[in-house]
């Protein structure tokens, strides 16, 4: 291939995920909303379109057109500058995340995946990491109380979390021996789940992906009745939207991200029971990926919409006495599954 | 408290809150399949039962006239002073009619002593709970307000009859 068919094919390929990616923002939103009140016993929005499937776009335009209010006392830089860094960690994450395996289109051999790094994982890692900056720099600059003691509790709470998920992750990789996410897809072979052989690991790295993403039980950073919203108090119209589209597009990494690593990535053990081959079989992989990201995205917010909050304590304990030991537990667990059993 | 333990009396699975999540989980899972009681609001409407305070109304009569007697009980036990009657004399058989019978709606509180306390069982409290103005003057409602035919409160009438 020349440079500029990889280029072109690149493109596209960023083109097509942008687009999904960003259809299955808006409508995580939507269903967000359905599911919470299918939970209350409550019918939802059904308003605009059918049964209000056109309530993202609704929602997009009210906060188009709302004033844009930046506080006297913020830094008006960083305030600025807040949101972006929220969008653009997560979307950029998404990269490196295999949604398929290598097809053959028109004589070209295509890896479904934006970019084959083979250190894709850290750079997960590296940019989740970056997310803190974001929400700390979004309360800090705001020039509220409020909203700067949100920044400082997620800061807190997504570097304690992001121990626990690394060492969770160390398992992941003694196994598949590599750091490209394309590999520890290709480990996960059958019903090799890393799910299954090392639940301690899935367990941390759930629970520890719900602290990063912010989400109930762990959205403290954001806690509506101690914050009045937390580290986004002080935004309004598209700023606002910019928190509101990252948190959910952070769901949608972390529930593709756990895929990927724990739940066998695009494999789909009916493919190779029924020898299906061909076309039919990549459509099936690329359907199972998909399926496994919705139901982890019901899950999270499921979660929602069950769980109180914990308190600040409880988290810190959580995190640190209970996640660490564990993910450390898994890593040993991982270690004794290779020199003793083979695997 | 007996419902509330404390942390030291909790067994080992409440310790580890896994088994405890995974109920609250089933709960807000069976939660969402069941049907829900949800009215459409301007689509489909409530219809209240017969017990139900809605707005007072008048009793018209058969032969477009009123059974208020203007005797002003209505107006003296209103708590809120919603009421305003005055009376006239008249032709008929019941000598006495109001020639100006207003209830203001923004100060009516709904509790029903003006239908308690009639005589001739001239005020009753219908079914209407949509009051809307957009003027106070449009609260004040007269009588081509409050005049209600007979035929449409006999819900009413046979609550009162059973119940007062």
């Amino acid at each position: 291939m020349s440079i500029m068919e990889i280029v072109v094919i690149t493109l596209i390929k960023i083109v097509a995920i942008l687009s999904v990616f960003l259809l299955s923002v808006a409508y995580s939103v939507y269903f967000e909303r359905k599911i919470a009140s299918w939970a209350q016993n409550r019918v939802g929005p059904n308003r605009v379109g059918w049964n209000g499937l056109l309530q993202p776009f609704a929602d997009v335009f009210k906060l188009l057109l709302k004033e844009d209010i930046v506080p006297e006392a913020s830094n008006k830089p960083l305030h600025t500058l807040a949101p972006f860094i929220a969008l653009l960690v997560a979307f950029s994450t998404y990269a490196v995340i295999p949604f398929g395996p290598e097809v053959e289109l028109f004589g070209y051999k295509i890896n479904l995946v934006v970019a084959d790094v083979n250190i894709g994982i850290l750079y997960v890692l590296a940019f989740t990491s970056i997310a803190v900056y974001g929400i700390t720099f979004a309360g800090w600059s705001s020039g509220s109380k409020y909203s700067l003691l949100g920044g400082i509790r997620s800061s807190a709470q997504m570097i304690s979390y992001e121990v626990s998920m690394g060492f969770s992750v160390g398992g992941v990789i003694l196994l598949a021996e590599s750091l490209s996410p394309v590999k520890i897809v290709e480990a996960q072979h059958g019903w090799m789940w890393n799910a299954i052989i090392q639940p301690i690991g899935f367990i941390t790295f759930l629970v520890s992906s719900f602290a990063e993403t912010n989400r109930l039980p762990f959205d403290l950073p954001e806690a509506e009745p101690e914050l009045v919203g937390g580290y986004h108090t002080e935004y309004s119209s598209m700023k606002f939207a910019g928190f509101f589209l990252a948190e959910y597009a952070n769901m949608i990494i972390s529930s593709a991200l756990i895929t990927t690593l724990y739940l066998g990535g695009w494999q789909n053990p009916l493919v190779d029971i029924f020898h299906i081959q061909g076309g039919w079989a990549v459509a099936m992989q690329v359907g199972a990926f998909m399926i496994k990201i919705a139901l982890l995205l019901f899950f999270f917010i499921w979660v929602r919409w069950s769980l109180p909050r914990f308190r600040y304590d409880q988290l810190m304990n959580l995190g640190w006495k209970v996640m660490f030991p564990l993910a450390l537990l898994n890593i040993i667990w991982v270690a004794v599954l290779i020199m003793v059993f083979k695997i | 408290m007996s419902g509330m333990k404390r942390k030291k009396d909790l067994t080992f699975l409440q310790r580890i809150y896994l088994p405890e999540i995974v109920k609250g989980l089933k709960l807000t899972l069976t939660n969402m399949f069941r049907p829900n009681v949800t009215l459409q609001y301007p689509e489909q409407k409530f219809t209240p039962p017969a017990s139900y305070r809605g707005r007072p109304v008048l009793v018209e009569d058969k032969g477009n006239a009123e059974r208020c007697v203007a005797c002003g009980l209505c107006a003296r036990v209103c708590p809120a002073l919603a009421i305003e009657v005055q009376a006239s004399e008249t032709e008929n058989e019941k000598e006495r009619y109001p020639v100006k019978f207003e209830i203001n709606m923004l100060r009516c509180i709904f509790c029903g002593f003006c239908e308690e306390v009639c005589p001739e069982e001239a005020i009753v409290m219908s079914k209407d709970y949509e009051l809307v103005f957009s003027k106070r003057s449009d609260a004040i409602y007269g009588k081509d307000k409050l005049l209600v035919p007979i035929d449409n409160l006999k819900d009413r009438l046979e609550f009162l009859r059973n119940f007062k």
